[in-house]
């Protein structure tokens, strides 16, 4: 909402100060700034001139020689690019040094040989509109009289202020100059007032009642609905205060009728609209919701059909004619024709209003009103006496055609019987110690009623103000106007203990071994494109989403595989080949039967681009150990997207809880990735809240220990961490590790078996080994092996 | 004989002078101190001198075998630190010839930003909570006091999904959800922040994505007031960006919150910055959680965590946050 200095004072004349602080104010509030502009400033030296001769330059085609009277009575020369002004035509013009609004000085000067006095003006040169193709021609909005007289002085323009505000779903009354004007006066401490708008009381004997009739057949959408005609209307164009308003609140003069209207629902807030009264047979207006499937054409000649939630204007006929609080109907439109018309002034359900625009798709600055809850009450009354006031200033209408008196009808307004206010509460909710007359002084600077009812207030919710319903609501306005920044700064007193969970200190672990491991953490957008789930090898069964932006933006993933392999990819095509990273983010599974959401789940997934599955299977032990993860084994899988004969299932105390390995050629290439990626993939959530970080203490022997290396000879299909589980068995308690540390394959082998070396630790609690019963472990190891996997010791 | 021991003393000391490795220091200390050298030699003839004689010998003799042994350990000390000096000199290293980094890994920008605010609220007396992305219309709206047809609905550029009825699954317009689930699930008093990734219809550019984080906090507690909201906001300013910066609140409006504000920061340039919104919640907001109004107060606040990030490093495009390149994560 954009307001003007100067139109705030027509109803705070006190209104006073510098723009900036008057600013502050305002966004002190709650109607916060988002810009100011100093307007109508900067014009010192433009004048107003008269066109009195001209001639083509005898050197140059582009520019002419034009004659003005600058209000000396002399001719003045100047060179002029523009050639769109006639003699006789009344122009701005820039004085011998005039300093311009861009900065440039005007200086006398000779283009081509001839000398040049000064600058006629584009209108966008001097701020006062867009134009900037031809000198700005102003006969007509000026006077001949005038001509010598600035600028500011021959078209009315005031320096002023605008300030463009933004004002929340809850200030209904902030939508207009009057509500804008209110709030400041109350921020201030200054009055205001409504100016009396005096209408014609209209021939005698000519009554709204006979030329119209209103019925509301839905009480619900319509509260009130006030109707006026005025006839004989005359359609031209507004004065120029109002079209400089009109434009500096951001609407464009369009007409007297259209321009009136705009004025009067940025002045008072309320939005109206005009029928042509021959148009609307026997004036009969019917307000009801709409026939599912009904159709209108629209003012902006669009033919759109309704549901049964919409509400319409109908006519005598039941013919929608309007979309009520949306928009007009093109049957009844204003036009050159039009006699006579008839004004509405209404008050319509905002929630009604809201699912229209929505269900259309036609928001508007009436609608914009209407949706926040427009004023019921006496405001409507005044709308209406200021348009016909307006009309008939400006000539739309004269003092005859103004019929006396309006249909009014009302049909259910909004119940606000006064609300007991707490003194206690309001000050509990503030954390204030105000008493209930200060706030009853806060209440009334706003029009709210305040009648003091014991320690508390029975506060009467003025009829601008629909979104204030309950006790909090007068609460907050309460706090505005008191001023949140007098608000004194205290803590919650309740002692609390803050705290990470378990599973978010497990987290931060997991990421803190991975950073440590070397891996770069990486968060790509969680969205993928259709298809990217089949190119990575893995069932298209991702949640998709209605309104995506981009459709390569359109599936929720479920797997970190497709999101890691395009991040590795974009590396790879900046010169930037192996990385590793890791990322730990939601995915969004099959909903669970019954479910309507998605089984969402946290995973996390370890990408090491130029690397083989064992270096995956590292970073698995890695995190087994540091989380203490019990029994962590790797079950023979071929898992989707994966490498068939690199890849395994984990299982962590007997349930899967992720994959390991490598990622599969042609995945890898659908992607554009070159080479190997190591690959790990676990459920983070469903492992951490597994069986894990039980680190219970193990005495230290404090007897010495004693090593053997053993190399046996195992066949290929035989898994090493089978023979490393034989080994502890035959070992008992006294192996107190196993490592293995050199895989031969090759001459001096059986094809299908390679040689696997293991360094093997013997300790005892108690007591210092015997060669013995080192001897007698060893054999038992390597006899345990040959057994459980028929793997000799190498010879 | 007097004469004959100073001059193998003097003999010994020239020729461990003149010694340049430990076997010939080795040699001549053998041969003028050991079992058959010249001053064994000697000692053994003691016994045949008259007393006077054999005082002045024995004398001699030992200035002779002190003066050899000093030699000796001045010979050994200068041969020995030169062999350990000739050892380092053979295995001079130029420093700066340097193959190998050992290289860290990065964590993501938005990860150290949530990490260092979530130490601050923690500092503070708050817990963590966190929850779904995808939620419903109950949960993203309704319960958070927005009506189907409310005007606000619009604001926030839900991005659906083909989930449910039309419009009734979202992924989160904001972190408030949690807000609902916590208070469901627990009792008050309550005092959480709730981090996390929201989601709306906005394009891609220098500064907006379509999924990007916030953090929101929730106190519910006996007497909560809008003051005690304004200076759990100033503390964390404080403790966030430091105890030069300054904190105020302004009027504003969310349903869910009554009264509303946002609330703004100080800049060095004496500006202020706006960085999120807040509010004492809304009694319909309690209401739907089974919280009794008249008994608990609470206050809720919200704001970016990407923006932080960005403008901790200055970044001029928030799309490096998603881009994952890694000549940029291996900035941090």
């Amino acid at each position: 909402m954009k307001v003007l200095l100067s139109w705030l004072r027509e109803f705070a004349p006190d209104i006073d100060g510098d723009p900036v602080e008057l600013g502050e104010t305002l966004s002190a509030l709650g109607l916060a700034v988002e810009e100011m502009t100093i307007t109508g400033g900067g014009l010192d030296g433009i004048v107003l001139a008269k066109v009195l001769d001209l001639s083509p330059h005898p050197d140059a085609d582009k520019i002419q020689i034009v004659q003005v009277d600058a209000g000396d009575g002399e001719a003045t020369q100047v060179c002029c690019g523009a050639f769109n002004m006639s003699v006789g035509d009344l122009i701005p013009f820039a004085t011998i040094g005039t300093v311009m609004p861009d900065g440039m000085e005007i200086g006398r000067r000779k283009m081509r040989g001839q000398l040049s006095n000064g600058m006629c003006c584009a209108a966008a040169e001097i701020g006062l509109g867009c134009d900037d193709q031809g000198i700005m021609i102003l006969t007509g909005r000026a006077s001949e009289e005038q001509v010598g007289a600035p600028i500011t002085e021959a078209l009315g323009i005031e320096a002023d202020v605008l300030w463009d505000l933004e004002v929340n779903a809850n200030r209904p009354d902030a939508m207009s100059v009057a509500g804008v004007a209110r709030d400041l006066a109350a921020g201030l401490g200054v009055p205001f007032t409504f100016p009396g708008f005096d209408v014609p009381a209209g021939p005698i004997g000519k009554s709204v009642d006979d030329l119209t009739r209103i019925e509301i057949l839905d009480p619900v959408l319509c509260g009130r609905f006030v109707g006026r005609v005025l006839e004989n209307i005359t359609i031209g164009t507004s004065p120029a205060w109002m079209a400089n308003r009109l434009t500096s609140l951001g609407m464009r003069p369009i007409n007297s009728v259209v321009d009136i209207s705009n004025y009067v629902m940025l002045e008072l807030g309320q939005p109206n609209h005009t029928y042509d009264l021959g148009l609307v047979p026997g004036g009969h207006l019917r307000v009801r919701r709409a026939r599912e499937g009904e159709k209108i054409v629209t003012l902006d000649g669009v033919e759109r059909t309704l549901v049964a939630s919409d509400g319409v204007i109908a006519n005598g006929d039941d013919v929608a004619i309007g979309i009520a609080g949306v928009m007009g109907g093109a049957s009844t439109e204003i036009s050159d024709t039009t006699t006579d018309v008839l004004l509405e002034m209404a008050w319509w359900d905002p929630p009604s209003i809201s699912r229209s625009v929505k269900r259309l798709n036609l928001p508007s600055e009436a609608s914009g009103r209407f949706r926040r809850g427009a004023d019921w009450g006496v405001n409507i009354d005044r709308a209406c006496d200021r348009f016909v006031q307006l009309a008939v200033a400006n000539g739309v209408i004269s003092a005859d055609g103004v019929i006396a008196g309006r249909i009014d009808v009302e049909g259910e307004l909004p119940d606000r019987t006064p609300i007991r206010v707490r003194t206690s509460k309001v000050n509990g909710l503030l954390g204030t110690s105000l008493s209930t007359i200060e706030m009853a002084g806060h209440l009334s600077s706003i029009g709210f009623g305040a009648e003091v009812t014991g320690d508390d207030l029975d506060v009467a919710i003025p009829t601008w103000r629909w979104d204030a319903v309950t006790e909090t609501d007068v609460a907050e306005e309460v706090g505005r106007l008191h001023g949140y920044a007098n608000i004194e700064r205290t803590v919650p007193r309740g002692v609390q203990t803050g705290a990470l969970t378990s599973y978010q200190r497990d987290r931060r672990l997991v990421r803190e071994l991975l950073v440590g491991a070397g891996c770069d953490e990486t968060q790509p957008m969680p969205f993928l494109a259709p298809g990217d789930l089949a190119r990575a090898g893995m069932p298209e069964d991702g949640v998709t989403l209605t309104n995506p932006l981009v459709a390569d933006e359109s599936v929720l993933r479920t797997s970190l595989l497709p999101g890691q392999l395009k991040a590795i990819a974009y590396n790879q095509s900046h010169r930037n080949p192996d990385v590793s990273f890791f990322e730990i983010d939601h995915v969004f599974l099959a909903a669970e039967p019954g479910g309507i959401l998605p089984d969402e789940r946290e995973y996390l997934a370890v990408a090491l681009a130029g690397r083989e599955a064992g270096d995956a299977v590292a970073i698995l032990g890695l995190l087994g150990r540091s989380l203490a993860l019990p029994n962590v084994q790797l079950r023979p899988a071929v898992p989707p997207g994966l490498h068939p004969t690199r890849s395994a299932e984990v299982v962590v105390a007997g349930r899967v809880r992720g994959v390991v390995g490598e990622v599969a050629f042609e995945v890898a290439e659908a992607f554009g990735v070159s080479g190997r990626v190591g690959w790990l993939e676990l459920d983070l959530g469903a492992l951490l809240d597994g069986p894990h970080g039980n680190h219970r203490y193990r005495p230290v022997s404090k007897y010495p220990s004693s090593d053997v290396d053993l190399a046996f000879e195992v066949p290929e299909d035989v898994a090493a961490a089978r023979v490393e589980g034989s080994i502890h068995k035959g070992g008992g308690s006294l192996l107190t590790e196993v490592r293995l540390f050199d895989v031969y394959r090759g001459a001096g082998l059986p094809d299908g078996v390679r040689s696997l070396t293991y360094r093997l630790r013997f300790q005892a609690d108690d007591h210092t080994l015997t060669d013995s019963e080192v001897a007698a472990a060893r054999r038992a190891c390597i006899d345990m092996v040959a057994r459980q996997q028929g793997a000799v010791l190498r010879g | 004989m007097i004469e004959q021991l100073r001059n193998a003393a003097s003999e010994a000391e020239k020729r461990l002078a003149e010694a340049t490795d430990l076997d010939q220091l080795s040699a001549v200390d053998s041969e003028f101190l050991g079992k058959k050298s010249v001053l064994t030699g000697l000692k053994k003839q003691l016994g045949g001198l008259d007393p006077d004689q054999r005082r002045n010998a024995g004398q001699a003799l030992n200035e002779a075998r002190r003066r050899i042994e000093t030699a000796v350990i001045e010979a050994r000390t200068r041969l020995e630190s030169g062999a350990l000096h000739a050892r380092y000199e053979a295995e001079r290293l130029d420093l700066t010839e340097q193959l190998e980094q050992i290289e860290r890994g990065h964590y993501h920008l938005v990860t150290q930003a949530r990490d260092r605010l979530e130490d601050v609220f923690v500092g503070m007396g708050f817990r963590i909570a966190e929850g779904p992305e995808v939620e419903t219309a109950w949960y993203n709206f309704e319960a958070l006091n927005i009506p189907e047809w409310h005007p606000a609905r619009g604001s926030f550029d839900t991005i659906f999904v083909d989930l449910g009825e039309p419009e009734e699954v979202m992924l989160r317009s904001h972190t408030s959800p949690v807000q609902i689930r916590t208070m469901e699930n627990q009792e008050p008093p309550i005092y959480i922040v709730a981090p996390g990734r929201t989601f709306r219809t906005d394009t891609a550019d220098a500064t907006h994505l379509p999924a990007f984080n916030q953090i929101e906090g929730l106190v519910v507690d006996r007497g909560i007031t809008l003051g005690d909201l304004a200076g759990t906001i100033d503390s964390f300013v404080h403790a966030f960006f430091g105890g030069e910066v300054k904190s105020r609140l302004r009027p504003s409006y969310f349903p869910f919150t009554e009264p509303s504000a946002e609330f703004d920061i100080s800049t060095a340039d004496g500006t202020w910055l706006e960085l999120g919104g807040c509010g004492m919640v809304h009694p319909n907001v309690l209401r739907n959680c089974g919280i009794d109004p008249e008994q608990w107060q609470g206050f809720a606040f919200g704001f970016g965590i990407d923006r932080l990030a960005v403008m901790r490093h200055q970044l001029d495009d928030i799309r490096e946050l998603v881009n994952n390149d890694v000549r940029f994560l291996r900035q941090f």
